[in-house]
């Protein structure tokens, strides 16, 4: 399974990979806290980490994902 | 992601970024970062030069070789940089306030001299560091602080100007359309000669909040929707151009640039000392 992580200190909350992520992996607190609550859905595309504006996601690819 | 690798050219000690949540600006520093990653940019043989405003603090992030000018004067530093040592890769940073409207002379004067220059102009529409003040590329009927009513006044198309001046590329993208953003700027730093990208960028905060756009997407989506591709644009009429952003590449030639004209002009002269001047 590909890992999204979020660094919550460079995150400022601008909601847009919660808005952008084509798989909606992200849910958001009731503050705008970005969650990756569905990670499994995660297709690996990396579209949040170029539309984040603040460095603040990383994507995990699983290179092993589908061969098991 | 393989493909991202900003990491060298990032100082992440320094982060997080300056900039206001939904801000645009991290999204071209990582277009403009992923580029140098993607040619294998030495560091010590780069120079970023910053203005003032909100686009000119993206060099505190950079790890390569900064400046940090005065407003408006980032291409007057960087031109002065790249004569000195024409060997180095130069690359301007300006915003809408600082390179179109302060130093807006600069911009058309640099095009014109065709110095070995890579400016990557921002376009936020204002003046977002002081307080979203109207700035020469603020659409007209939009409202910023300093025009409550809706500006009367008509913004600059930055690339025809560049084009106009005499610029041997020019292109525009937007912050929305980010992969096609990445393959301008690399465009832009292999070309020799004075290259500029103008990029337009959401400002959420000034120019967002009084124009009904106030959170990211908002302001996002309102720049796609009114994004059309230079294709597209050629099959529209004026009525319906008006009030869009065209993107894409408007100008792509190849012109001797500055620095090998003046190298050229050097051995001439020195020519003409060392056989006499008869004339």
């Amino acid at each position: 399974m590909n890992s999204v992580t979020v660094n919550g200190l460079w995150c400022k909350k601008c909601g847009i990979c919660v808005e952008y992520c084509p798989a909606k992996v992200f849910t958001a607190e009731k503050d705008g806290t970005p969650v990756p609550a569905y990670q499994e859905k995660c297709t690996g595309c990396g579209i949040c980490v170029l539309r984040c504006p603040d460095f603040a996601l990383d994507v995990g690819v699983d290179v092993d994902d589908g061969k098991r | 992601m393989s493909s991202i690798k900003y990491d060298d050219y990032l100082l992440k000690d320094k982060l997080p970024l300056f900039w206001c949540g939904g801000c645009g600006n991290g999204n071209v520093l990582g277009s403009i970062l992923r580029a140098f990653a993607n040619l294998k940019f030495k560091r010590q043989k780069t120079v970023v030069v910053t203005g003032i405003g909100c686009w000119g603090k993206a060099d505190d992030y950079i790890n390569t070789n900064t400046f940090h000018g005065t407003h408006g004067r980032a291409l007057a530093f960087a031109t002065g940089i790249k004569l000195a040592n024409p060997d180095l890769n130069v690359i301007a940073l300006m915003g809408d306030g600082d390179g179109a409207t302060i130093g807006g002379n600069h911009l058309i004067h640099a095009a014109r001299r065709n110095v070995d220059i890579t400016a990557v102009l921002v376009n936020n529409f204002n003046y977002g560091m002081t307080g979203g003040q109207y700035s020469g590329t603020t659409p007209e009927h939009s409202f910023t602080s300093t025009s409550r009513y809706g500006h009367i006044e008509e913004g600059f198309d930055l690339c025809k100007l560049a084009a106009a001046a005499g610029a041997p590329f020019v292109a525009r993208g937007t912050v929305y359309g980010i992969t096609q953003l990445d393959k301008l700027v690399e465009q832009a730093l292999c070309k020799k000669g004075f290259s500029f990208v103008e990029v337009i960028t959401p400002c959420p905060t000034h120019f967002g909040r009084l124009n009904g756009l106030k959170t990211a997407s908002l302001m996002l989506n309102w720049i796609k929707e009114n994004s059309v591709t230079k294709n597209q644009a050629e099959k529209m009429s004026d009525g319906e151009i008006r009030g869009k952003f065209v993107t894409g590449v408007f100008v792509d030639v190849d012109k001797e640039d500055y620095s090998t004209r003046y190298k050229k002009l050097q051995q001439r002269a020195a020519e003409a000392v060392e056989g006499g001047c008869d004339k």
